[in-house]
């Protein structure tokens, strides 16, 4: 098994490490398989035109090089996104961005679609709005 | 860049003099050890001596030994050669929780397929089995106690003599995989009563696909290769001649320079362990201490990290290493040692596996020591796992 030089390098020099006191959102999110866990945090700022606007996003991450590389690619990708584009963020296009995950390696990238949604519920129902669905994912290997 | 290499568990480089051992069995000595000609008895010669720098080296019998293609075929022997001869009298086989996977789904295979009975004994926080344990499992059905030498994770040896004595005292057969063990200790198959023992070359400066199978003398197993004369019938098969005469001029040098290299290794290893513990807040050592430790084995847990991610971080300082972390096993399951020994899935992530060998030294034993505690900060800033055992 052999990672890209993207994961490789996000997983060298992460993006985003760290903690936002007193978030808009915080999500976790932890895989019952192999025991890793992620933390996002969001800080969003709310346009009088109704766009919320994702301004900081920071993460923590116990797990392994996908998991640390698909934390960083995902925050990435949210920051300055307004939530709702950050809603649509999906694992496997963190793992595209990456130029790609090893198949058993594809559940790491889950852990931060779900975390970013968890971030994001949070947000939602800080602000008294609707709850939208989270999507499922089957935690077995899916991608294997 | 440093290049250190601290995986010797794992596999060790080959000897050029091993090497230089076995070139011409390759290319001028090729005849068949079967054939009938003169030049072929050279190979057949060659063949012999190899055997005789084996047993040697264990005190053991030039007939007690087998060559095979590993020391996972080895331990394949044992434990379906045992079975298939004596499932009659009782097909009850004892081995220990911390095998190697060799030993592990080979009983798996024949509790499966032959009606096996297999009892794997738990073990101490160390990682040794209790003899009480043992004496209670032993019923008139059992044929077979495997129990490894010394554990290739966490290099905790067993009391082999003990375990070997209590066996021939109660008629049942003993067998003990030596892999690792072979490499770091002296072994005297007699005075520890073992009745089988699984070697391999590559884990002492031998070429890999060699290994051989020690079979005290007088014990019957069924053949385990069908096929040619070769190696009494028990194990047919056109010899890898080159192998075989790397095996055993590897097993003499290694015996050769045990009484030094036991003694070095020691030091430089424990000097390891207590340079990390004292470095790295909240390190533990996994597995035993002093003469009751492979002189060549370390293995730590670090709470807060996964282990893949430390071995990345080290091999981008040069330095190779191991983890029994669930997130680089394939199965995502963490190392059935470390949870035998009852660490929990986060300590079992957070471990590391630093084999010495031949070519360690004292400075790289320092720059491991320079650079592993800034790495382990590193990631455990990010990790929340470390942020939650900090605030319990
Ligand atoms: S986090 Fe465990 S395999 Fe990626």
């Amino acid at each position: 098994m052999t990672y890209s030089e993207k994961v490789m390098e996000h997983f060298s020099n992460p993006r985003n490490v760290g903690e936002i006191k007193n978030p808009d959102g915080l999500g976790e999110a932890g895989n019952p398989q192999c025991g890793d866990i992620m933390k996002i945090y969001l800080k969003v700022r709310d346009d009088a035109g109704g766009s919320a606007v994702i301004e900081d996003v920071k993460f923590k991450t116990f797990g392994c090089a996908s998991a640390i590389a698909s934390s960083s690619m995902a925050t990435e990708m949210i920051k300055g996104k307004t939530v709702d584009e950050a809603w649509e963020l999906t694992n496997t296009a963190v793992a595209e961005a990456l130029d790609g995950l090893p198949p058993i390696k594809m559940h790491c990238s889950v852990l931060a679609e779900e975390a970013i949604h968890r971030a994001l519920s949070d947000y939602r129902e800080k602000r008294g709005l609707a709850a939208v669905p989270i999507r499922e994912h089957d935690h077995e290997h899916e991608a294997v | 860049m440093q290049n250190v290499y601290l995986d010797h568990a794992a596999t060790t480089p080959m000897d050029p003099e091993v090497l230089e051992a076995m070139t011409p069995y390759f290319t001028e000595v090729f005849g068949n050890p079967s054939s009938i000609y003169s030049f072929a008895a050279k190979s057949r010669a060659a063949i012999e001596k190899a055997r005789g720098q084996v047993a040697a080296a264990l005190n053991a019998l030039p007939e007690e030994i087998f060559f095979t293609s590993s020391g996972t075929e080895a331990d394949n022997w044992a434990l379906k050669g045992t079975f298939e001869k004596l499932s009659a009298k009782g097909g009850h086989i004892i081995t220990t929780k911390i095998e190697h996977h060799a030993v592990l789904h080979t009983g798996e295979y024949l509790e499966k397929t032959g009606g096996a009975g297999v009892t794997y004994l738990p073990v101490d926080a160390e990682g040794r089995i209790r003899m009480e344990d043992l004496k209670g499992a032993v019923t008139d059905k059992t044929v077979l106690v495997s129990v490894m030498f010394a554990n290739n994770e966490i290099g905790t040896i067993q009391p082999v003599g003990e375990i070997g004595r209590f066996c021939r005292e109660r008629g049942v057969l003993f067998h003990t995989d030596a892999v690792q063990a072979a490499a770091q200790l002296d072994i005297d198959v007699k005075e520890l009563f073992i009745d089988m023992m699984s070697l391999s070359a590559h884990k002492m400066y031998g070429p890999k696909g060699t290994g051989a199978f020690y079979l005290r003398k007088g014990l019957k197993l069924e053949n385990f290769v069908h096929g040619g004369g070769q190696e009494k019938g028990k194990r047919a098969s056109t010899e890898n001649v080159a192998g075989i005469v790397g095996m055993g001029a590897a097993v003499e040098k290694m015996k050769a320079r045990l009484s030094q290299e036991k003694p070095r290794l020691s030091t430089l290893r424990d000097r390891l362990i207590n340079g990390v513990l004292k470095a790295i807040p909240h390190a533990k050592l996994n597995g035993a201490m002093g003469e009751e430790r492979l002189p060549n084995n370390t293995n730590f847990s670090f709470i807060g990290i996964e282990g893949e991610t430390l071995l990345l971080d080290l091999d981008a300082k040069g330095i190779s290493a191991s983890t029994g972390s669930a997130c680089t096993s394939g199965s995502l399951e963490p190392s059935h040692v470390l949870m035998a020994i009852g660490l929990t899935h986060e300590q079992a992530h957070g471990s590391l596996r630093l084999s010495l060998g031949r070519s360690t030294t004292d400075e790289q034993i320092n720059y491991v020591l320079d650079m592993l505690p800034p790495i382990v900060a590193k990631r455990r800033e990010m990790s929340p796992v470390w942020e939650k055992f900090l605030e319990a």
